[in-house]
């Protein structure tokens, strides 16, 4: 059964230039999308990308990127809502292009669903307690 | 309509005993649904408002006490950003909106303004130590030139919100029409209408539920930053002759509050220093008014439901800032609180920069205070100017000066 999850990857300096993440495609046949990267040659490189595939494919493939010394981490581990912080205004929910932020009704809360980050960071720039932050 | 249903002494006399009817202006909403305005009327001796919202033009007074030897203060710091000293010897102003004193602004754009004077208030009314940095330039009778020194809410002398405007009735709908995106003090906007944000408790907002400024005036006991203060006077740019709908409320922003309250009985989760990328630093205010329910047409007002209120939606890529006037239409608080309107025939998220859970923590709050005797009402000693009074908001009338000489 084909399931998705967000990942981070972190590439070290001497990987940026080895085509890697492409074998999830041609060794593990799983589909992939990415959000966001930034790699550029002799620097650490880092991509978001959502993998799509059988889940025992897709751990397969994380593993093949983790033996050839890419890090691994979970996008959820990345954007943060620091809730001590959060004043419940809702200037992050407009700006959210996937509604992982909304306002809960009817206790008009502001919610945030991990599960749908796709790390764009528009809600770091728009929350004016800093109660977003970012730690990619 | 017009038959008195009570006074101020009688429900203060109810208040006294646990005796009082009080509900918010949520909860007044389905009762009046239900059991129609004149029977309210006679039931409900209190209806509470609230807002949270950010309100740029906030700030506190404080005295530090004097030094030995004494000191002029012309110049001072508070963890590094400017107080206004202009005053007698070691008195200041903070306005919420200072930025920290090495702030680098929007050189790198969008700029972060992440410490500012609201952000001084929030932490001294937290009880946080604040580095005071204070310069005089000397004189026989204040002869100390410097001073630094850690200050505490609990040392100062006096301490005080005072807020020349507070509490919008009604405000704009901002949006972008422009390709890039727009940071603004209504947060940031995205291009070609990405985004829509307002900024009002609507149906909970406090001159909202009093729109012609029938019980509120100078002197109105409120609820200010989780402690009490009283309206001083009419805030800033208050305007009440704007166009109404047939209800009364104002189709635009239109009367504001100036208000004043003693810091050291507020609360730091009701005064909150923030940061507005690109734009500055400012400081949310919790602010509640109670409203007594004199006679059936107060209680009439303060039934207004969100659909009833209209914001006008306002491009900040041209109409604000070149103030044309334009306004590209209306929505009701109950279609923005939905989470989408329409402009221009294209669906736009839009979202509150003020806290709707909030405004209603603090309506129930201010619920709770009266109902258990510690919040009596005070009878306002002089109105505010009303929608003919004359009083209108205009543009600064510019004039040209050539060679020193002032022209006409």
């Amino acid at each position: 059964m084909n399931s998705s999850q967000k990942v981070v990857l972190r590439f070290p300096p001497e990987l940026v230039e080895r085509p890697l993440v492409c074998e999830l495609a041609l060794q593990f046949g799983l589909h992939f999308n990415i959000m966001r990267a930034s790699i550029s040659p002799h620097r650490e490189g880092l991509m978001v990308i959502e993998i799509i595939g059988e889940k025992k494919k897709q751990e397969e493939g994380l593993q093949f990127l983790e033996e050839n010394g890419l890090e691994v981490e979970s996008l959820s581990q990345d954007i943060k809502m620091v809730e001590e912080r959060c004043i419940h205004c809702g200037s992050c929910v407009g700006v959210c292009p996937t509604e992982a932020l909304y306002v809960e009704k009817p206790s008009y809360l502001v919610k945030y669903d991990e599960t749908q980050c796709i790390a764009c960071e528009m809600c770091v720039l728009a929350c004016p307690t800093h109660a977003m932050e970012a730690l990619l | 309509m017009g038959e008195k249903l009570r006074t101020y002494e009688e429900i203060n006399e109810k208040i006294r005993q646990g005796k009082a009817v009080v509900v918010t202006a949520e909860e007044v909403i389905d009762l009046v649904e239900e059991k129609g305005v004149e029977k309210v009327a006679q039931e409900v001796d209190v209806v509470t408002t609230g807002t949270f919202g950010v309100m740029c033009s906030s700030g506190a007074f404080f005295n530090i006490g004097h030094t030995k030897p004494r000191m002029k203060v012309s110049e001072a710091y508070l963890n590094g950003v400017m107080a206004y000293s202009g005053l007698a010897a070691v008195d200041f102003y903070i306005g919420a909106a200072q930025v920290a004193q090495d702030d680098p602004l929007n050189k790198i754009h969008p700029g972060e303004f992440k410490y500012g004077g609201g952000h001084v208030i929030q932490d001294l009314v937290a009880g946080k130590d604040v580095l005071l940095e204070a310069y005089g330039y000397g004189t026989d009778c204040y002869p100390r030139r410097k001073l630094v020194t850690w200050i505490n809410l609990a040392d100062l002398n006096e301490a005080y919100l005072f807020n020349p405007r507070n509490a919008y009735q009604n405000y704009n709908v901002a949006v972008n029409l422009s390709s890039k995106t727009l940071y603004t003090y209504m947060g940031v906007l995205l291009p070609k209408l990405g985004n829509a944000n307002y900024s009002s408790a609507g149906q909970l907002s406090p001159l909202l539920n009093d729109p012609f400024y029938r019980v509120i005036g100078v002197g109105t006991r409120i609820f200010l930053g989780g402690g009490v203060g009283y309206v001083a006077w009419q805030g800033t740019q208050h305007n009440p002759g704007v166009e109404r709908n047939e209800r009364g409320i104002p189709k635009d922003g239109a009367g504001t509050l100036a208000v004043i309250g003693d810091l050291k009985g507020m609360n730091a989760n009701w005064l909150w220093g923030v940061s507005m990328r690109g734009y500055g630093c400012s400081m949310a205010v919790g602010l509640g008014v109670p409203i007594p329910i004199l006679d059936e047409e107060t209680l009439y007002y303060c039934a207004v439901k969100d659909e009833d209120i209209l914001a006008p939606v306002i491009d900040y890529s041209d109409a604000y800032p070149n103030g044309t006037g334009e306004i590209l239409g209306y929505a009701s608080y109950a279609q923005l609180r939905q989470g989408k309107i329409k402009i221009e025939g294209k669906e736009v998220p839009a979202a509150s920069l003020s806290s709707y859970s909030r405004a209603r923590e603090i309506a129930l709050t201010l619920k709770d205070w009266i109902q258990k005797g510690d919040f009596t009402l005070t009878q306002p000693v002089l109105p505010l100017p009303g929608k003919d009074a004359g009083a209108r908001f205009h543009n600064l009338p510019e004039r040209p000066v050539n060679n020193g000489r002032v022209g006409r």
